[in-house]
């Protein structure tokens, strides 16, 4: 039996069956829960840059330096596929939050 | 499985989801290719969410317009997602003299054109928005110009055009057209072909390698643009903004972060990797420009930057519409940073075409073929 080609999005995980933890807020930053990332798998996002960007899980404050474990582990589960096969996704500038009069200062040492 | 469809459309762009979405609304059968892995990754997750119709080229402004009044209003209930959309009017800022003549230029055009666009002063525009910068002498304001989420919006149509059996396949890069007995039919990727009856070309800047393998020539570039998203804020303010000198642009987006775009003014010269990276210049850059006109956000922090490129047409309008020497093709592409608001309209005009329906718009002003050379 082959893997499932999931690049084909007319593969499809059947409709959306809550799940005992469903509720749990696995982004703080954006407040977005394991039934949330399920949700949004079973709609068809099957890459975490979808998902991601649907959710905004990830692109908050700490950018995904809590959730991005937990949110890769619940879409690979849901695909069946172990949490390494699926991408990397990117991390921004700046590493750490920055205000814009910081972040927009050409003075040396400021 | 079924390799055939009605039409093929190549790219799951903002566009091209669209234009999917629309056509299964009329019962077509459609197979979207898209080369990247993640669908909507060029232009559509990359912009600023702009919903414009002012400070556009008038030969946009009919699609503009078409889309704002007919088309975005009811767009989150159609698509069932929230797509942010909100319509809470555009202003364009000026501090000085030559700037108020910018503005005054782009809203006389504008308002020609039947646009309800006007010039402001500054006691006008700081009623509608109270954090402007003391340096600001006057605005131009479209109280019916927006702003919503593009990364939704072409999810959202992704999502209901699969739900209506569009299908989708990621990371299927297509080579060529092929016609067959003179008509576009076959979409060879690798060792797969698809086969429709249209075929609507939709990727963007790569567009332009697969137009070439028909021997026709959509003239654009690619060009960098950057982005900057804030840390969330309680509301401040609702507007979509810009600059007569194209500062900056940008909004609060629902959640409460700011959105801010720009430019470093090296974009022609940036080193291309191959991919679309940040350079260290331009986010200080557009913060410099952010805070000249809105000091209350000094203090406000920056959580991450990103970058996309655009698809720049020679003359910064897009091709839509047939290519005589190839029939059955339809191209939609060179949007040239202003796509993502023209979207809903440009993918109504595209599926009526694809079904050989009367779009509810002319778009011949946007022929692949009228570029001439200067003399």
């Amino acid at each position: 039996m082959s893997a499932t080609d999931w690049n084909d999005r007319i593969c499809t995980l059947g409709p959306f069956e809550p799940a005992p933890g469903d509720g749990f807020i696995v982004c703080r930053c954006v407040e977005i829960t394991q039934g949330d990332v399920r949700r949004a798998v079973h709609d068809g996002m099957f890459t975490l840059h979808e998902v991601r960007r649907l959710l905004r899980c990830g692109m908050g404050l700490c950018q995904g330096q809590i959730c991005g474990r937990l949110v890769r582990g619940i879409v690979a589960k849901e695909l069946g596929v172990s949490p390494t096969a699926l991408e990397e996704v990117t991390a921004r500038a700046p590493m750490r939050p920055v205000e814009m009069r910081v972040f927009g200062s050409e003075e040396a040492g400021a | 499985m079924n390799n055939t469809a009605d039409v093929i459309i190549i790219g799951a762009g903002v566009i091209g989801s669209a234009t999917a979405y629309y056509l299964t609304r009329k019962g077509h059968s459609v197979i979207v290719l898209e080369k990247s892995p993640f669908l909507g990754d060029g232009g559509s997750s990359r912009n600023g969410g702009g919903v414009r119709q002012s400070g556009r080229d008038p030969r946009e402004l009919p699609l503009a317009m078409y889309g704002v009044k007919h088309l975005w209003p009811g767009l989150s209930e159609e698509l069932g997602m929230d797509v942010e959309y909100c319509q809470s009017g555009n202003l364009r800022l000026g501090k000085t003299e030559e700037h108020l003549a910018i503005l005054r230029g782009l809203t006389d055009r504008a308002a020609a054109c039947g646009l309800g666009v006007s010039m402001i002063d500054a006691a006008q525009a700081r009623t509608i928005c109270p954090y402007l910068s003391e340096e600001v002498i006057g605005a131009s304001w479209c109280p019916t110009d927006g702003h919503a989420n593009p990364m939704l919006v072409t999810l959202a149509y992704y999502r209901k055009a699969r739900a209506n059996g569009a299908r989708f396949i990621t990371g299927q890069r297509v080579q060529a057209i092929q016609k067959v007995r003179g008509q576009a039919r076959r979409v060879v990727c690798g060792d797969e072909t698809f086969e429709g009856d249209t075929i609507v070309l939709a990727a963007g800047y790569g567009s332009r390698a697969i137009a070439a393998g028909l021997g026709i020539d959509l003239p654009m570039n690619t060009l960098l643009m950057e982005v900057l998203v804030t840390e969330e804020q309680p509301p401040m303010f609702s507007q979509m903004l810009g600059t007569a000198m194209a500062d900056f642009y940008g909004h609060q987006s629902k959640h409460g972060s700011f959105v801010f775009g720009g430019s470093s003014g090296f974009e022609a010269h940036n080193r291309d990797d191959g991919r679309p990276v940040n350079h260290s210049i331009t986010a200080p850059c557009i913060c410099r420009g952010v805070m000249g006109y809105f000091p209350a956000l000094a203090g406000t922090k920056i959580v991450r930057t990103w970058a996309g490129w655009l698809d720049e047409m020679a003359d910064h309008i897009p091709a839509i519409g047939p290519v005589a020497e190839v029939p059955g093709l339809l191209v939609g592409c060179g949007f040239s940073g202003h796509g993502f608001g023209i979207a809903p309209a440009v993918g109504t005009v595209l599926a009526d075409l694809a079904a050989g329906d009367t779009p509810p718009l002319e778009v011949s002003a946007f022929r692949y073929d009228r570029f001439k050379a200067k003399l």
